[in-house]
């Protein structure tokens, strides 16, 4: 079976829409909230996200026969902390500024839901190929939300986009303001909110009974 | 009025099913229905009780009732921007009316005009009747807006509100939030330097002249030295003022007066609940006498409990919007603990936390969204007690 088959597609594909980790499964909502008020942070959280669910789900897989099922939950999280710490260490040697911003969200990726779901449900019963196939898929569709959330909030919180003001001087002149609100985690929630309400409306299966 | 009526009888068919403008069909039937009482309120079948009022009638009462407070509102803009410039004794009443209708009207109409629009092409898609809610929240928005409040400020506020408070619950009826508190409350958070702070209660205000509200003074004493307290007292307006509302604040919310002429207005025709009005005042006294008798800062020790009752907006919270029907508790019991809250939470983050002075519009919204709560422990509870009974006869038969 090639890397590129249709049923590998799928494992990237899915969690892009139909079963993306935020809309649909609702996980990882505290980072989405918390790092999303600038567009820089959360493109920093995406990458890191997928660097440790991409290999967490690798070494579980490989690890999967070998791991007692009664102590499975202490050997993921030893692997996911490990693999955080590293993440952590090297955003400190190479972003300092936005390791900074990002502050204790990065540590906390270990408890971020997406990635203990992914090692319960596909890593512990899939090959390492496919896994790491569903670790990226996965941290892309957590990502595009994060990003998408980010730009919103930005733009209309601080009037920039990756730190570049984009809205002209003369705006703030004539009298425009940015909006606080933005810039507060509850805007997040919203905004969040408004991507469920557009992704269910477009795709009518998607409604709960 | 005969002649209206005839030609809407005429265009009517152009809007029902098939008609060539079947696609309005809504906007047509919701200008209709709000011109001229429809023959029937309920539908034929399937309704058991029938009412003589409808909901349209029932959201005029509340429009009347907003009125005197409307028109107060007005005036007082105009007296307050000439009592900053210094000229209050060479203009006239109307002069001065007639300035703060200017004022007042553009807030209104942005109000009414981005509310309904959006309420009207929600209704449209969804192929619904226009809900006739907005009526009553087109008109509270304006009144709890600062006058100097920049109209495309208010249109994203009410927007958001009728979006995110209203139209995602399905509409009128079914919304958690008052939608109006929700656009105050936007308004506050996104934009707080338009609505806090001494600039912007006061239309075209004089630079020299301090445009503080009671209020706002009023939270300064939170964090004051004891030294201060007296002048910041001193500073403030004078019980009378406030009763009467002759002091800065948002449009509607000053005069004490006007608005206990609506919740007459409310109460009398019944459209008001006088439960939830009377346990919020409660609620706010006993909390302001807590704080008077042990204290803790100037704030609690310095406002006697009665002066919380006519300062900023706990009046005007209390009587048009704790009130709302949809968004209040619907148990009789859950009124009283609903409103006893309001009154309770209202004052508490008034006296605590000097940075929310409008602390009635964050207290409502609270218990709003503990209201279904509220209500659902009175109802289990009210199960569980007849419940018991009905065992306990069973057991003596």
């Amino acid at each position: 079976m090639s890397i590129f088959s249709a049923n590998n597609m799928k494992l990237i594909t899915n969690p892009l829409g139909r079963q993306n980790p935020i809309t649909l499964q609702v996980l990882g909502i505290c980072s989405a909230l918390a790092v999303t008020s600038k567009v820089k942070p959360a493109f920093v959280m995406t990458l890191s996200v997928m660097a440790v669910l991409a290999f967490a789900n690798v070494i579980v897989s490989l690890l999967r026969n070998t791991i007692p099922s009664r102590i499975r939950i202490i050997v993921q999280l030893v692997v996911v902390a490990s693999l955080v710490i590293l993440v952590d260490q090297v955003l400190k040697a190479y972003v300092y500024d936005v390791s900074k911003q990002l502050s204790v969200f990065v540590g906390l990726i270990i408890t971020n839901c997406i990635i203990m779901g992914r090692l319960e449900a596909f890593a512990l019963g899939n090959k390492p190929g496919p896994a790491f196939l569903d670790g990226i898929g996965n941290a892309l569709g957590y990502g595009w939300i994060l990003i998408v959330v980010a730009i919103v909030r930005e733009f209309f919180g601080s009037g920039s986009l990756w730190g570049y003001k984009l809205i002209p001087e003369s705006f703030y002149e004539a009298g425009y303001m940015d909006n606080g609100l933005m810039i507060l985690p509850p805007m997040a929630l919203f905004i969040v909110g408004i991507i469920i309400w557009v992704q269910r409306t477009k795709d009518k299966e998607l409604i709960e009974e | 009025m005969k002649g209206l009526r005839k030609f809407l009888d005429k265009q009517k068919p152009a809007f029902e099913k098939g008609g060539k403008l079947s696609m309005l069909g809504s906007t047509f039937r919701a200008f209709d229905t709000f011109l001229f009482v429809p023959d029937e309120t309920a539908p034929k079948r399937g309704t058991q009780i029938r009412d003589a009022i409808d909901l349209k009638r029932t959201m005029s009462v509340v429009v009347i009732a907003l009125i005197p407070a409307l028109l107060f509102g007005m005036y007082n803009v105009g007296y307050q921007h000439f009592k900053s410039i210094g000229e209050l004794a060479n203009q006239e009443f109307f002069d001065i009316f007639l300035f703060g209708l200017w004022k007042v009207l553009p807030i209104i109409v942005v109000s009414y005009v981005v509310g309904l629009g959006i309420e009207f092409a929600f209704a449209q898609m969804r192929g619904h009747e226009v809900n006739e809610g907005y009526l009553v929240s087109g008109m509270l928005i304006p009144l709890i807006m600062p006058v100097e409040a920049p109209l495309w400020m208010v249109a994203i506020s009410v927007a958001f509100a009728v979006v995110i408070g209203k139209e995602v619950f399905g509409g009128t009826g079914m919304n958690i939030w008052n939608p109006a508190l929700v656009a105050r409350a936007f308004f506050f958070f996104a934009y707080p330097k338009e609505m806090s702070g001494s600039e912007v209660w006061i239309a075209d205000k004089a630079d020299a002249y301090s445009g503080a509200t009671p209020l706002a003074d009023a939270a300064t004493l939170v964090n004051a030295a004891p030294n201060e307290t007296g002048s910041i007292l001193g500073n403030m307006a004078s019980s009378w003022e406030m009763f009467t509302g002759f002091i800065p604040g948002s449009i509607g919310e000053t005069s004490v007066i006007a608005i206990l002429i609506g919740a007459a207005i409310l109460l009398f025709t019944g459209v008001g609940s006088w439960r939830i009005m009377l346990s919020t005042v409660v609620g706010a006294v006993v909390m302001g006498l807590i704080f008077n008798f042990f204290g803790g800062n100037a704030y609690m020790t310095e406002i006697p409990y009665w002066q919380h009752l006519i300062m900023g907006g706990f009046a005007f919270g209390t009587v048009f919007m704790a009130t709302d029907p949809v968004t209040a508790a619907q148990t009789r019991k859950g009124k009283y603990i609903y409103g006893f809250l309001i009154g309770m939470f209202a004052i508490l983050i008034r006296v605590v936390n000097g940075g929310f002075p409008e602390s009635m519009m964050l207290s409502i919204l609270m218990m709003n969204t503990f209201a279904p709560l509220i209500d659902h422990y009175i109802i289990q509870g009210n199960i569980k007690r007849r419940l018991k009974r009905a065992k306990a006869t069973n057991a003596i038969a």
